[in-house]
């Protein structure tokens, strides 16, 4: 199955202050186990939402909404799609992170069904 | 969900994560992949007694492969003193003693470990049904009843399998090793074609009722993409990621709603999976770079990206599938590759063209119970408007394919034959 991680932007929020290189070391190191292992097959970061736009829906009207968005917490600042056998193994491997703060979500990409 | 559930769910995720890692850092001290096993097993064990109270450990990766190598010591011990003799097994203990280091137990030379147990596993000594078996148990982590239940096969036969296969490696002397020079593209070459069985067994599965089983496919492609990884500098290992990951874009648009096939020229494009093509592009491009455009599946991965670009099924570059089928048959000729290459030239230059290689293929003994034969003939038939002989030859595939999507499909293709 594919999952889809979601990095919630709290975390982006922190990240304000650049990471050590340490730490970069430390995250690349991390990825770079997954990619080991044939579990990453996309990934990307976004920029802040104060760059991003919304759309809203309503009958035949569109209207275009700037950001920065206020929903701090449910931003999503960030991605990784991976391919793994269950949402527990999911886990384990987001488990292993050398993150400190933040929110991660994990949620499964609709598709033929798994062993 | 009780924590001691929780606890087991765990257990059995981190197993798929780290067992293959944990066997061959096994494998690389006691020098045998049956021990090696016996161990991991044991050192799970322990982990499912002690976890769901003590909680799982900060790093248990770490954690079992420092309780196999206990055991691993134990059992080297335990067989020094009663072969004293075997000098070697006292250097394996040393050895064994140097790598209980915790913190480096699971980090030294892990990638050259996997590569090694990989190669065991798919060592020319066994059965392809053998390597195909042991693979998905020791590097898929997977359990003797999800390979069976893969391959459709009772769980006593993979058992069975597997135990034979160990066997059969203890008996033929294979040790842990990762070969160099010549032997080493020879011993790759088993490891490619292994994955490529695996992955095809999902693609188009060859009996049963499913017409593909998508699971499979999924693991074929993640030991392909670790693979990729670890020889990095070899052409032909790109070649098959990229074939594997076009063909499994097509996934989805190869089943119709009630599960029956649907053909490569008939599906729905806008259901193939971008991002695998884009994938399977970038490492067929790689094979390319690396020297490889000539290797069996990069040419094979090269006709399935002329597809993937093709948006509609009208724009296929057929002269140039025509050209890759040429030299995928100067490479490694074979009746089932002159009928690819004669679906193709019916496509290209017309079905008369088509037909008639297809009729020169007719007395090849390797093709006479081959239901794609007639299945073929049958279409090239059916456009030249001579739907007699097209009725019949569908109605003859259908006759000789074992699975049942398939046989529906013929069926109904001999029917539509007025």
């Amino acid at each position: 199955m594919r999952v889809l991680i979601l990095a919630k932007e709290d975390h982006q929020v922190r990240a304000a202050t650049p990471p050590t290189p340490e730490e970069m070391a430390e995250f690349q190191k991390f990825n770079e186990d997954l990619v080991k292992a044939g579990v990453v097959v996309g990934d990307g970061r976004l920029y802040p939402s104060a760059q991003g736009k919304r759309l809203r829906f309503d009958g035949k009207k569109r209207s275009v909404i700037d950001g920065p968005f206020a929903e701090t917490k449910e931003l999503v600042a960030g991605y990784w799609l991976w391919q793994v056998r269950s949402i527990d193994e999911a886990i384990e491997w987001l488990k292993r992170a050398p993150f400190d703060a933040g929110t991660y979500e994990i949620r499964q990409i609709f598709d033929t069904e798994g062993m | 969900m009780t924590a001691a559930t929780e606890a087991h769910r765990a257990i059995e995720a981190i197993w798929r994560i780290e067992s293959a890692r944990l066997i061959a850092g096994l494998a690389r001290i006691v020098g045998d992949m049956g021990t090696a096993e016996e161990l991991a097993q044991d050192a799970l064990v322990a982990a499912l007694e002690q976890w769901p109270t003590s909680g799982v450990p900060e790093k248990p990766g770490a954690w079992l492969m420092a309780t196999a190598k206990h055991h691993a010591i134990d059992l080297i011990r335990r067989r020094q003193t009663l072969e004293r003799k075997h000098e070697e097994i006292g250097r394996d203990a040393e050895r064994a003693q140097e790598n209980i280091d915790l913190d480096a137990a699971i980090e030294d030379d892990v990638g050259d470990d996997l590569l090694g147990l990989i190669f065991m596993a798919c060592h020319p000594v066994l059965s392809k049904d053998a390597r195909v078996a042991l693979t998905l148990r020791v590097l898929g982590g997977l359990t003797t009843e999800e390979i069976a239940r893969a391959f459709l096969v009772p769980a006593s036969t993979v058992a069975q399998r597997i135990v034979r296969a160990k066997r059969t490696l203890t008996e033929a002397r294979v040790r842990f090793e990762v070969p160099g020079g010549a032997e080493r593209m020879a011993r790759l070459a088993s490891v490619l074609e292994v994955i490529y069985l695996i992955f095809n067994e999902g693609y188009s599965a060859t009996a049963g009722e499913d017409w593909v089983r998508p699971a499979l496919c999924e693991e074929a492609l993640r030991l392909g993409r670790i693979l990729a990884e670890l020889v990095p500098a070899d052409p032909e290992v790109h070649g098959l990621v990229a074939l594997m990951e076009i063909q499994a874009s097509r996934l989805r648009a190869r089943v119709g709603p009630s599960g029956e096939p649907v053909l490569l020229l008939d599906q729905d494009r806008t259901r193939w999976d971008r991002l695998l093509i884009r994938r399977g592009l970038t490492a067929l491009e790689r094979a390319e770079r690396l020297g490889g455009a000539m290797g069996p599946y990069a040419l094979q991965a090269a006709i399935a990206a002329c597809h993937a670009r093709a948006a509609t099924a009208a724009e296929t570059d057929w002269p140039r599938i025509v050209a890759l089928y040429d030299a995928v048959a100067q490479l490694a000729p074979s009746p089932v590759v002159e009928l690819n290459r004669a679906v193709a030239v019916g496509m290209a230059f017309g079905p008369a063209a088509g037909l008639d290689l297809v009729d020169g293929l007719l007395r090849e003994p390797a093709l006479e119970a081959y239901h794609l034969l007639p299945a073929v003939r049958g279409d090239l038939l059916r456009k030249l408007g001579r739907y007699v002989e097209a009725r019949a030859e569908f109605e003859r595939a259908a006759s000789l394919t074992e699975n049942a999507a398939e046989r529906n499909l013929l069926q109904k293709r001999a029917a539509e034959c007025t």
